[in-house]
């Protein structure tokens, strides 16, 4: 039982971000009727933003200290952050600490504006394409994207710790009333799961209950009608493009200290993330995050050793088994709509 | 009636063969005018190094690149000569090999062996080049080192940790510097019994490949021979990037020792998970969780950053060693580039130093004169003491290093520190030990 509780457990923070990338693609794809594969490049984004302001916040003065030398035996070069000479060394480690949760707002800006830029300087050419010329194109972004992060960032991973508060891990068997490190789980991987349900909820209440968000539900039910009202509809769905972008980049900003960021994260999650929406439903919100969640809970799942010893190798291949099967049983996925993709 | 044996059918027959000896490729075949493969006739030789530029192991195949081109000027007589001055040989002259001057070519592994073998073949069959080199990847090894073969040229392996690359798949053309896993074994068992004493339960978590399972079997042979047990040997998949739903159960098992059979990324991802999953705060069994990863990278213990800090393992060789030849590669490094090298960097440095050297011993670029010096060869004064190119397996015998993450670094790149330096008659085995067994050297190809 506590085996059952502590893959679920696993599953969720993994479905967090299967689901936060997948609500940004089905909500391009909805909008716009582009299938957009940078969007795994947007999650990595978002998790350099994290990399970049703590780059920022440790921007330093660097001093000789005559007392040490460094390796090739030459005087020490001590390097203080800016920010611990300007606020205080308490105050300034504080900022560098809370360097992660600081990259949401510093992100939010940035990932509109990319997800601007590439709506406005690239994929709107690509509107009347077939879905084969998008996701060439894309892909093609994608590639380029990471390869612009590597040469800034190099490629090995960059460690970007969550703040100390969050370090560690929570025993939740006992809680339960299991033993001790029976159920076992990390203190920041319940904060990734909780910003992830308030981003989530967050979209859906902006798309339900405010005018923008009616509007651009209706055009994606019916795009001409819409247009035939007046209303500019392309503008509102480079702003969901925007907006999708966001999500993404969040979603990464605080995936950050879960595994360090490194230019391919984007790749690792894109395909998975595609899977998700095909499984949820092209174009179906609820859809995108029931299915992130539950392919992220079965994959857990199918890596514990006693499923192994069934089935060897299951823990690869879980995903897209059960891809084949919904797809093979329900066509347009758990919550697809009919005429999706189906011209 | 005709009594002639010609006939149309063996006529087109005859024919087809023909054709296809003629259309068969030149590559991997020396012209009739040289004596081996690549033979150079020119003022100058070329070299062929084979690394990681694009792909998760980017920045180590950098780092080898770096350390070459350091090699390659201190061979052609620029910079100070790093350590060909403390090289116990003293055939290299720095008038570059042979009197013929280095040039090199490179090519990019993108640590898939598929690429690594075509870009090989690119430089050996369009650039000329006489010897390959490098790679970070013990796959990528054994596919260029069977390539190599092949086509009758030397290949000096790169960073390559698997037991195969001079065990089953070892090859008369191929040679290693770099360790191994059953030697990252044979110097951490007794640190580890030091440390954590003998009744002990280890969990392996393991890379899905011929490095991963050469390295699970060695690290679980070793310990267990010391008495401790072993949990459970989990693989898991290459391309894993979180490794939460394998770390989970670990606590749960009764094992008190996490062994990380990973590298590169997977190494900096799985330790990540496992100290945010709190294992090293644990108490199992009434001891303190522990978490070993055999193999060590100092680039690769930066990206885990301070999760490092005071988990052992073993390395082929470490910056801040302070023996005269070590001390003169760091500095010649470290003034070219401004920071110290990498192991990888080492390995590569060191092995073509030792290429250059074994054809100016032989007098001759032909692979097989070069095989012949290096086998058997003892040397000294490249950073990891009294060292032997052993000739049953072409493996490098020589100290290997146990290391701990530092608990208080002083830079960046002072993420390790030495605990010990396990001598080389520890870390040596039988050229028919069990775990190399299978496959045969074979004889050299010459082209």
């Amino acid at each position: 039982m506590d085996s059952i509780i502590l893959q679920i457990l696993n599953g969720l923070d993994k479905g967090s971000a299967y689901a936060l990338i997948a609500l940004g693609l089905t909500l391009i794809f909805g909008t716009l009727g582009v299938v957009n594969f940078a969007h795994g490049a947007l999650f990595m984004i978002g998790a350099f933003c994290a990399v970049t302001l703590k780059k920022i916040l440790t921007l330093s003065s660097v001093v000789e200290d005559p007392t040490k030398t460094d390796f090739l035996g030459k005087p020490l070069k001590v390097a203080t952050p800016y920010v611990e000479s300007w606020f205080g060394e308490a105050t300034g480690a504080a900022l560098i600490d809370w360097a992660v949760p600081l990259a949401i707002l510093f992100s939010i800006p940035i990932m509109i504006g990319v997800g601007f830029i590439m709506e406005r300087g690239l994929i709107k050419h690509f509107y009347k394409r077939p879905h084969a010329d998008q996701i060439l194109v894309t892909f093609g972004l994608a590639i380029v994207l990471q390869e612009v992060i590597k040469a800034f960032y190099g490629a090995n991973p960059i460690p970007t710790p969550a703040p100390a508060v969050f370090r560690g891990s929570f025993d939740f068997g006992v809680l339960l009333g299991f033993d001790p490190n029976a159920i076992i789980y990390p203190y920041w991987r319940m904060v990734y799961f909780a910003f992830s349900a308030v981003i989530i909820g967050a979209v859906f209440a902006f798309l339900r209950f405010t005018t923008f968000g009616m509007v651009v539900r209706a055009g994606m039910a019916d795009r001409e009608t819409v247009g035939l009202l007046g209303i500019n509809i392309d503008k509102r769905f480079t702003i969901m493009f925007g907006i999708a972008a966001a999500v993404a980049g969040l979603a990464g900003v605080m995936y950050a200290p879960i595994n360090s960021p490194n230019y391919h994260m984007g790749m690792d999650f894109l395909v998975l993330s595609f899977v998700v929406v095909v499984v949820g439903g092209m174009g179906s919100l609820p859809g995108a995050v029931l299915a992130g969640f539950m392919l992220g809970i079965l994959e857990a799942f199918a890596s514990m050793n006693q499923i192994k010893a069934i089935i060897p190798g299951i823990d690869q291949i879980i995903i897209y088994l059960v891809a084949i099967i919904i797809i093979l049983t329900r066509p347009r996925g758990l919550m697809g709509k009919k005429g999706v993709m189906e011209e | 009636m005709s009594t002639s044996n010609f006939t149309r059918r063996g006529m087109l027959k005859s024919s087809a063969m023909v054709g296809a000896g003629v259309a068969l490729p030149t590559i991997f075949t020396a012209s009739s005018a040289a004596a081996y493969m690549n033979e150079p006739t020119g003022a100058s030789v070329t070299l062929g190094f084979n690394v990681p530029q694009t792909g998760p192991y980017a920045d180590e195949g950098a780092d080898e690149l770096r350390a070459y081109e350091l090699a390659v000027e201190h061979l052609n007589g620029g910079g100070d000569g790093g350590m060909m001055n403390t090289f116990s040989s003293k055939a290299l002259k720095g008038n570059g090999i042979l009197g013929k001057k280095v040039e090199y070519v490179t090519g990019d592994t993108q640590t898939k062996s598929d690429a690594a073998r075509a870009s090989a073949k690119s430089m050996i069959e369009k650039d000329g080049a006489i010897m390959i080199t490098g790679g970070s990847s013990s796959g990528v090894a054994v596919a260029v080192q069977g390539l190599c073969q092949e086509a009758g040229v030397i290949f000096m392996a790169g960073l390559t940790h698997s037991n195969d690359t001079t065990g089953k798949d070892k090859k008369a053309n191929g040679f290693r510097h770099f360790f191994n896993g059953y030697m990252s074994a044979a110097a951490l068992a007794p640190v580890l019994k030091n440390l954590y004493g003998t009744d002990r339960n280890a969990y392996h978590l393991t890379a899905d490949y011929t490095w991963g399972w050469t390295q699970e079997e060695s690290i679980a042979a070793a310990t267990e021979a010391m008495g401790w047990n072993t949990v459970n040997k989990v693989r898991t998949p290459l391309a894993a990037t979180d490794f939460s739903s394998y770390i989970a159960p670990v606590l749960n098992s009764g094992a008190d020792v996490l062994v990380l059979n990973h590298y590169g990324g997977n190494m900096v991802n799985s330790l990540t998970n496992a100290v945010q999953f709190g294992l090293r705060d644990k108490m199992v069994n009434g001891k303190q969780f522990e978490i070993v990863v055999p193999l060590y990278s100092r680039l690769m213990a930066k990206g885990a950053g301070e999760n490092v800090k005071g988990i052992h393992g073993s390395t082929n060789w470490h910056w801040s060693l302070t023996d005269e030849g070590s001390a003169a590669f760091v500095k010649s490094f470290g003034e070219k580039y401004g920071f110290p090298p990498s192991q990888a960097a080492h390995t590569t440095y060191c092995q073509t130093l030792l290429y250059a050297d074994a054809a100016e011993r032989a007098g001759t670029f032909n692979p097989c004169g070069i095989a012949e010096a290096l086998e058997g060869y003892e040397f000294d004064g490249l950073g990891n003491g009294k060292t032997l190119y052993r000739a049953d397996d072409h493996q490098c015998f020589k100290d290997v290093l146990v290391v701990r993450g530092k608990e208080n670094p002083t830079s960046e790149f002072d993420l390790l520190e030495v605990v010990e330096v396990t001598p080389t008659e520890q870390v040596t085995y039988a050229p028919d030990h069990p775990m190399f067994a299978g496959g045969a050297l074979g004889s050299c190809n010459a082209g």
